[in-house]
């Protein structure tokens, strides 16, 4: 069933659903990955829930001009049109009162959400209400979408990532160093506008898959788990949208393959499982890569420390350094050095002791910035270099 | 020719010789102002400090000066022509604290952000522009760290990146906040050095100083602040005992003024 549903050959509205999310995937974590970098993701929150007004405004007023209430691109253009005003209620709350973004985005959610759920009830005591299906736009229904909606997604998706490729470089500089890109003459407050702008076409684009109470994670899951992978923004943003892909991909194959099992809830569990997988596994970030990180350090910390002891002939207490000491060959179970345990103790006196005129010397500042007291000094200066210090401090050779 | 015109070339001249003039600076982020109708002319080709105590103002200045805040009232003139028009020609380093440091961008990306203006939204980076942003960043030491996540750097290296970002712009008018503020000493000589680099080509540099002992040895020009201008001037004018006392009234001690201004 799961292999039919993701190679399209569930039946038409399956594919059709599949193909809108794989889209709508991608674009929202193209997207949302500027709205992560700037630290503005609750804001998405503010503008997916400010939507619903507009939904029923929308609905009662197509109803009211004699056509079908339900026409798609009318109740998106409803909710767009809200959205916006909630959005600028937010950041107008934000610039010209002492309220902080996250009290404006508390208020301006609650307030919208509310008016819309009064709307929705409103339109149920309608006659043409009985059966218009609104609240599926809360989390999203699938059941009954046309071709044309699958190409408005598409369509929508499409100039929203084109605009994201006009715009990133300015969406970037503002991110990362607001003051820096207003230096250089960009008009940051327009910007970001612009970048909630794409973020308010997303969500509008995603209301009929996700819904409005879950668009949120589409935006803002993809690019947290892309950035495990990656320490630049342009990679991070085609990693989210690969990450968003999938998910929509994958969560609408899910949904298909099952009775009752709801498209946007799943797309969210699999993005989920996608950010969860990358912060256990991820070689840069993730949550194990640290953890033998830190081992590793720890054990070069103490073999080092123990090499030095040795050179200077003073004991060791440390049970985890006898220990790594010992399991390397460098002494003897009584804790007497070996041959090699020796000639590394020595090698590594020599060491100091170049170190101690690199960082003395002028000349060799770029390099003396490196000295942790565990680096190899091959691995900074070339052996003409070590060659040449060892001349300045003078006693006998030691072999390498 | 109209009288007014007569005017209005003598001031363009005027403004043509320096490379920053201010006039009637005004900023407040509240009711009482942090800047208060300050008036500065910076020669072209010139090193100036500008210094005050905590709190008076100086970084709010060049934020102002940039047009990173908006004042309240007050004109900016950069190499003659207003700022809209000269921005491709001034370099900005911000303080330190101004940024994200876990930001996704390597250090040659950050030096990248240097040529945005020059590229423009879509232009491609090409093989000479990474070999520019390279050769910026062995100009401060820092070549070797190119692939490195900014946040990975210590606080001074930081700083030598966010100069090569600014030495990346190429431009006429460098302004600097504060560049050696918590820097180790390796990093203060990187920069002083590079800023001298540059006014020898004969850019000029303009930069926030904290620690006065060192303005007459880094700077040949000084520009006391504290809400008001006190003094501006050559370094050795305009840095003097009673300009200190006014600068920062009870703050430093007579017998640390005395040292600071030991005659040259």
């Amino acid at each position: 069933m799961l292999f039919e549903a993701l190679t399209f050959q569930l039946g038409y509205n399956a594919t059709l659903v599949t193909i809108g999310a794989t889209l709508l995937g991608v674009a929202a974590g193209i997207t949302g990955t500027f709205l992560f970098l700037r630290k503005r993701a609750l804001v998405s929150d503010a503008i997916s829930h400010a939507t619903l007004p507009g939904v029923g405004l929308a609905f009662i007023l197509m109803v009211l001009l004699g056509g079908d209430g339900r026409n798609l691109a009318g109740l998106l253009l409803g909710s767009a049109v809200s959205a916006g005003l909630g959005l600028l209620c937010v950041s107008w709350l934000t610039r010209a009162t002492r309220l902080g973004e996250d009290a404006a985005i508390g208020a301006v959610l609650s307030v919208f959400f509310g008016i819309g759920i009064v709307l929705l009830t409103v339109i149920q005591t309608m006659s043409s209400g009985r059966q218009a299906g609104l609240e599926g736009f809360l989390l999203g229904s699938t059941a009954g979408m046309l071709f044309s909606d699958a190409v408005l997604i598409a369509c929508g998706g499409a100039v929203v990532l084109a605009l994201v490729a006009w715009l990133q470089r300015p969406m970037i500089l503002v991110a990362f160093d607001p003051e820096y890109a207003a230096s250089a003459g960009v008009n940051t407050a327009r910007i970001d506008l612009a970048m909630m702008g794409l973020v308010l076409a997303v969500t509008v684009v995603g209301l009929k898959i996700v819904g409005l109470i879950l668009i949120i994670a589409l935006l803002i899951i993809p690019p947290v788990a892309a950035r495990f992978w990656t320490e630049r923004a342009g990679l991070v943003a085609l990693i989210a949208g690969g990450i968003g892909g999938v998910s929509g991909w994958l969560g609408a194959g899910i949904s298909a393959s099952a009775p009752d099992l709801p498209t946007g809830p799943i797309i969210v569990l699999v993005a989920f499982a996608v950010f969860a997988i990358s912060l256990l596994v991820s070689p840069g970030r993730g949550v194990l890569a640290a953890v033998l990180r830190y081992l590793a350090f720890q054990r070069r910390v103490h073999l080092r420390q123990g090499l030095l002891a040795l050179a200077q002939g003073q004991p060791i207490y440390e049970k985890m350094t006898l220990r790594l000491l010992q399991r390397a060959g460098l002494v003897r179970p009584d804790g007497v050095p070996t041959e090699a345990g020796r000639a590394r103790a020595s090698k590594a006196m020599r060491d100091e002791a170049r170190w101690d005129v690199v960082r003395r010397a002028e000349e060799w500042t770029g390099a003396a910035a490196l000295y942790d007291g565990l680096r190899e000094i091959e691995s900074v200066l070339t052996p003409d270099q070590i060659t040449e210090i060892d001349r300045m401090i003078g006693g006998p050779k030691v072999a390498t | 020719m109209s009288p007014l015109e007569l005017v209005d070339e003598k001031w363009n001249e005027q403004g043509a010789e320096s490379a920053l003039s201010v006039r009637g600076m005004t900023v407040s982020y509240g009711e009482s102002p942090a800047v208060f109708s300050v008036d500065a002319t910076v020669p072209a080709g010139s090193m100036t400090a500008i210094v005050g105590p905590n709190g008076a103002g100086k970084s709010t200045f060049l934020k102002a000066v940039l047009g990173i805040v908006t004042p309240l009232s007050g004109t900016v003139t950069v190499f003659g022509r207003p700022l809209a028009e000269a921005r491709e020609n001034i370099a900005y380093v911000p303080q330190r604290a101004s940024v994200d440091w876990d930001f996704p961008v390597r250090v040659i990306d950050v030096v990248l952000m240097g040529l945005y203006r020059e590229l423009g939204l879509l232009g491609r980076l090409r093989k000479a522009d990474r070999a520019r942003a390279i050769d910026c960043l062995s100009r401060v030491g820092m070549d070797g760290f190119a692939e490195r996540q900014i946040g990975q750097l210590s606080g001074g290296q930081q700083q030598r990146v966010f100069l090569a970002r600014a030495l990346a712009q190429d431009a006429d008018l460098y302004v600097l906040d504060e560049p050696f503020a918590g820097v180790d000493a390796a990093t203060e000589r990187a920069i002083i050095s590079v800023l001298k680099e540059l006014r020898a080509e004969g850019r000029t540099v303009v930069a926030v100083h904290h620690d006065l002992s060192t303005v007459a040895e880094y700077f040949d020009r000084v520009m006391m602040i504290n809400v008001r201008k006190i003094a501006e001037g050559d370094v050795g004018e305009a840095f003097t005992p009673e300009t200190l006392q006014a600068t920062y009234g009870g703050r430093l001690a007579t017998t640390q003024i005395d040292q600071l201004t030991v005659p040259a």
